[in-house]
């Protein structure tokens, strides 16, 4: 049989306040355990909630950049149940009606479509703090410290076919949350993390079928590999006549399965109610139309725009507008490159890449400028140096050793675009390969990529291959 | 000493009569000598407060005083205190000491009011008896043998016998006027949002409101305006401005209009309570007022709707009491199951218990829209009924409690019968309206309350009324024997 496969997403991004959503404390990753957790986040008797206000604006945000509703009045509700880690035995949370609501974004597949997928709802709650079980001799460690972080749980509808869709939806709100601002997107840390419900179905089946919930995967790798591995195993239930069972099971990703943490019986009754230590959270539109004017250009604007000013690929737009700060690194590019938009997009997507790449370096840790990169895109632009030399050249900018016209002229490595001194060296190479010369006339003119490397050779790569090239072919021609 | 009122003992203490610290250590002596008999004060700071007392005559000396410097209290334990235990009457916190002041502490203590220590209560201010608590019930200082109200009986027996001349309270459905009127003492209210909630360990977060207890209107006028105000540590407190109570105590009741809710004067209620409550509105027509029936269709559904929304709240509110961070914890627990289970099993008492169990059933999965919700939209029809009558007079009056103060032990096994006793008051609570308990009469020696209830915010106008029924009754100035 041929199975369908439903996936939807529940994504947990941690807005990027200085304190926590009810407290004053510190929302600062990796501080000494209990040190960032004052008497709200504790839980004390007596102690009361109050809203940040910071996380409001985010939220909004959030929902104006994925056409959602951004509700004028949502509640703060209580999700009840008890747990070490959870110090006031309930988790503020929003539960009937959420700040975001009913939107949707659009993801690129492989084959060059696009699927909308919709964006359920967006509320606002409190993180838990952690359970610390190794190091306590058989006790469990409580570390307070991420108890009251503020969190953003984005709730897909279940519209995603595939565990590569669930990826690409994954990224591209994980690019929207960092270009919004409103989130690190941190998945080391823990500031950007997910929940997948995984289903399948017989092809053509309307009706869905039983889900699994995969708790906590925190790195875009484990999502794919934690839904097809479960995408397998319940192919394999049901295929080997079982059903599947609605449960909640946890991705270990040194093992590479899901397992079994608690089935739908064992779940608790979270008994949400409003939070009478809160009011009901209203917005109006001035406020929300204030947001709207804050809201820097989006990924897909931008990747539209790129196409449209750079004459650039959709693919090689979207790659570039993946995150807010390569886009910005490629416009410097251009400007300082004086234009050149197609040329910009090879170098920072090609050799750029590459090296960043390769030593596990994010963007904003270039080692090269864009100012320098454009610079040097310049000199290939005005003939200076060829495509080739220009490597060697880029070398020298990783290794810091001065921008481009200092190191060509330090180096040496500037073109010689002089006619008669190209015809000499050409005619040295001639003469000094007759028989090569005889072949070539002899109709193998494969032989021409030949004299053009001993040319090469004999400029260390200097001569501008264009006019080696026409000369070439005219003195061999006579 | 202890028969004069704030506003004299301020003018004792600026005129050098007395100091301060004179002024506490009587206060101290009378707690030591009689509170024995009544079980009203759990902890008794003596050394803090002479301490305060000589750092209220320093300002008293300096001419920076408010009406309450050196002015000595006794504070609910549902309060948290700085370096002092607050128990909330209960054994899961007999060993918390909390790390911060309530926001009411600290406005007492910058007003440079003394503490004296902290009174006895029905645990987590569950009661109407003060029988709760887990360091035994307070007595009625009219007669031993009976209640003195709940939960905040200590404080309401304190005053009563003049262990302090002001006490602080809390009232989720009338556990200040109830106290006050079984105990013969003043006691107000205010408007939900008026006194911060900040550090007052939480019952039923949307029915908590702190207030004072005072022999009398004036005096308590004084303590609410030093309790009140906004705090933007309690989302649910109002921004508005602090009336200064006291100085329209003096207003002449000449038009008011008093409304008398015919719900409140039906069946239950005792004959003489009823006779006393009556003479009290006489006096208030002698005085000018209007007097005319009106209606609460509603009332006869607070006790249910507020034994639904109250339960749920403090289900979810008393979670945080789990023997992991503070607070009791059970010896030697096998697992984080065992941990939860006795130390909360051996830390509450049964009230407490009976309502966590209760306000858990009423918001699991399936009875949640039966229950919770119900019970929400009958507070909306409950507050709109006085809404409405609102329309047509100033005050509404009535009785406080349906009996006088009951025996020790009578209605401690019968919880529905113990909470009827709170039928009167609870509807306030669900509205959020303000609303005191005044001294207007005697029942076979004992006490009886008047009632006004008044519009939100409308808490000068109710202090008014009490101040001028006081100028022409002495019920307030009555003591009960062997507390001279």
């Amino acid at each position: 049989m041929k199975w369908e496969v439903v996936i939807g997403l529940e994504i947990h991004a941690q807005l990027a306040t200085k304190s926590k959503i009810f407290s004053g404390a510190s929302t600062a990753y990796g501080a000494a355990p209990n040190t960032q957790a004052c008497a709200v986040d504790l839980g004390l008797p007596g102690v009361l909630p109050v809203l940040n206000a910071g996380v409001v604006s985010m939220a909004a945000k959030f929902g104006l950049a994925t056409h959602s509703a951004v509700a004028k009045r949502s509640v703060f509700a209580r999700k009840n149940y008890f747990y070490p880690d959870l110090p006031k035995g309930y988790q503020i949370s929003q539960f009937e009606l959420p700040i975001v609501h009913d939107g949707y974004i659009d993801i690129d597949l492989e084959n060059a479509e696009t699927r909308r997928i919709g964006i359920t709802r967006a509320h606002l709650e409190e993180d838990a703090g952690k359970s610390l079980h190794e190091d306590f001799h058989g006790e469990t460690g409580i570390d307070l410290n991420r108890a009251g972080t503020p969190l953003l749980e984005i709730v897909s509808e279940p519209d995603m076919r595939s565990a590569r869709e669930a990826v690409a939806y994954m990224k591209k709100i994980h690019a929207l949350v960092r270009y919004l601002g409103i989130c690190d997107g941190n998945m080391q840390e823990g500031s950007f993390r997910c929940d997948a419900n995984v289903s399948i179905r017989p092809k053509g089946q309307e009706a869905f079928g039983t889900r699994a919930e995969i708790k906590n995967i925190n790195s875009f790798r484990f999502v794919e590999r934690a839904i097809n591995y479960e995408i397998e195993r319940q192919i394999d239930v049901i295929e080997g006549g079982g059903e599947v069972v609605q449960e909640t099971r946890l991705y270990d990703a040194d093992r590479d399965e899901t397992r079994s943490m608690r089935s739908k019986e064992e779940a608790n009754d979270y008994r949400y109610f409003p939070d009478p230590d809160l009011l009901p959270l209203e917005m109006d539109q001035a406020f929300i139309d204030a947001v709207e004017k804050t809201l820097p250009e989006l990924p897909d604007a931008k990747r539209d725009r790129f196409i449209q000013a750079y004459d650039l690929s959709r693919y090689d737009a979207s790659a570039l507008t993946a995150s807010r700060e390569l886009a910005d690194f490629f416009e410097c590019t251009v400007e300082a490159a004086g234009g050149e938009g197609k040329l910009s997009a090879n170098w920072v997507m090609g050799e750029l890449s590459g090296l960043l790449n390769k030593e596990g370096r994010d963007i904003s840790t270039s080692p090269v400028s864009p100012e320098r990169l454009g610079g040097m895109l310049q000199r290939i632009k005005d003939g200076t140096i060829s495509g080739k030399i220009a490597k060697q050249v880029f070398e020298a900018m990783w290794n810091d050793e001065g921008d481009a016209d200092a190191i060509i002229e330090k180096k040496g490595l500037k073109q010689i675009t002089d006619t008669g001194a190209i015809e000499k060296i050409v005619r040295d190479v001639l003469d000094a390969n007759p028989r090569q010369v005889e072949q070539y006339k002899g109709g193998q003119e494969k032989l021409l990529g030949f004299f053009v490397g001993q040319v090469m050779k004999a400029t260390q790569g200097k001569a501008n291959p264009g006019e080696v090239n026409k000369i070439l072919k005219g003195l061999l021609s006579a | 000493m202890y028969q004069k009122t704030i506003a004299e003992l301020a003018a004792g203490l600026r005129a050098g009569e007395f100091s301060s610290e004179e002024l506490t250590r009587s206060y101290l002596d009378r707690i030591e000598k009689h509170d024995e008999k009544l079980n009203s004060v759990l902890t008794l700071t003596a050394s803090a407060a002479l301490e305060a007392a000589k750092a209220a005559d320093k300002r008293l000396k300096n001419g920076d005083a408010t009406m309450l410097t050196g002015i000595p209290y006794l504070h609910k334990d549902i309060f948290c205190t700085l370096g002092v235990r607050t128990s909330c009457g209960s054994r899961m916190l007999d060993n918390f000491e909390a790390p911060y002041d309530a926001t009411v502490t600290a406005q007492l203590k910058e007003a440079g009011a003394v503490m004296l220590g902290k009174t006895n209560m029905d645990e987590f201010a569950m009661g109407s008896s003060n029988e709760t608590s887990f360091y035994g019930p307070v007595k009625n200082p009219w007669d031993l043998e009976r209640v003195p109200g709940g939960s905040s009986g200590g404080s309401a027996a304190a005053v009563a016998a003049r262990l302090a001349p002001l006490a602080t309270g809390t009232d989720t459905g009338g556990s200040i006027r109830q106290p006050a009127a079984l105990c013969g003492v003043t006691g107000i209210k205010p408007s939900y949002g008026r006194v911060s909630r900040f550090g007052m360990i939480a019952f039923a977060s949307s029915l908590d409101q702190g207030g004072p207890f005072a022999t009398c209107a004036e005096d308590a006028a004084h303590m609410l305006e030093a309790m009140s105000g906004f705090d933007r540590r309690d989302s649910t407190s109002i921004d508005r401005p602090v009336d200064h109570y006291a100085e329209g105590l003096a207003e002449d009741l000449c038009g008011l209009k008093i409304g008398l809710p015919r719900e409140y004067f039906g069946e239950g209620l005792d004959a003489r309570v009823g006779a006393a409550v009556e003479a009290a509105i006489e006096e208030y027509r002698t005085l000018g007022a209007e007097v005319r029936e009106i209606s609460l269709p509603n009332a006869s559904l607070a006790v249910p709707a507020y034994y639904v929304v109250a339960p749920a709240e403090c289900s979810s509110n008393l979670s945080r009491m789990d023997g992991v961070r503070f607070g009791y914890r059970c010896d030697n627990p096998r697992d984080l199951e065992d941990l939860y289970t006795r130390s909360r099993g051996e830390g509450f008492g049964a009230e407490v218990k009976r309502r966590i169990m209760v306000g858990t059933y009423a918001l699991s999965a399936g009875y949640y829209d039966a229950y919770y919700l119900k019970a929400q939209q009958v507070r909306r029809m409950i507050r709109d009924d006085f809404v409405r009558a609102f329309e047509d007079v100033d005050i509404i009056m009535g009785p406080v409690t349906p009996t006088t103060a009951f025996k020790l032990g009578e209605k401690a096994d019968d919880p529905v019968t113990m909470y009827l006793s709170d039928t009167y008051t609870i509807a306030v609570n669900l509205a959020g309206l303000p609303a005191m308990s005044v001294p207007a009469g005697m029942a076979e020696g004992l006490p009886v309350g008047l009632q006004l209830i008044g519009n939100y915010f409308d808490e000068g106008r109710l202090l008014n009324a009490a101040h001028k029924f006081q100028q022409v009754t002495d019920w307030h100035t009555r003591m009960p024997a062997g507390f001279e």
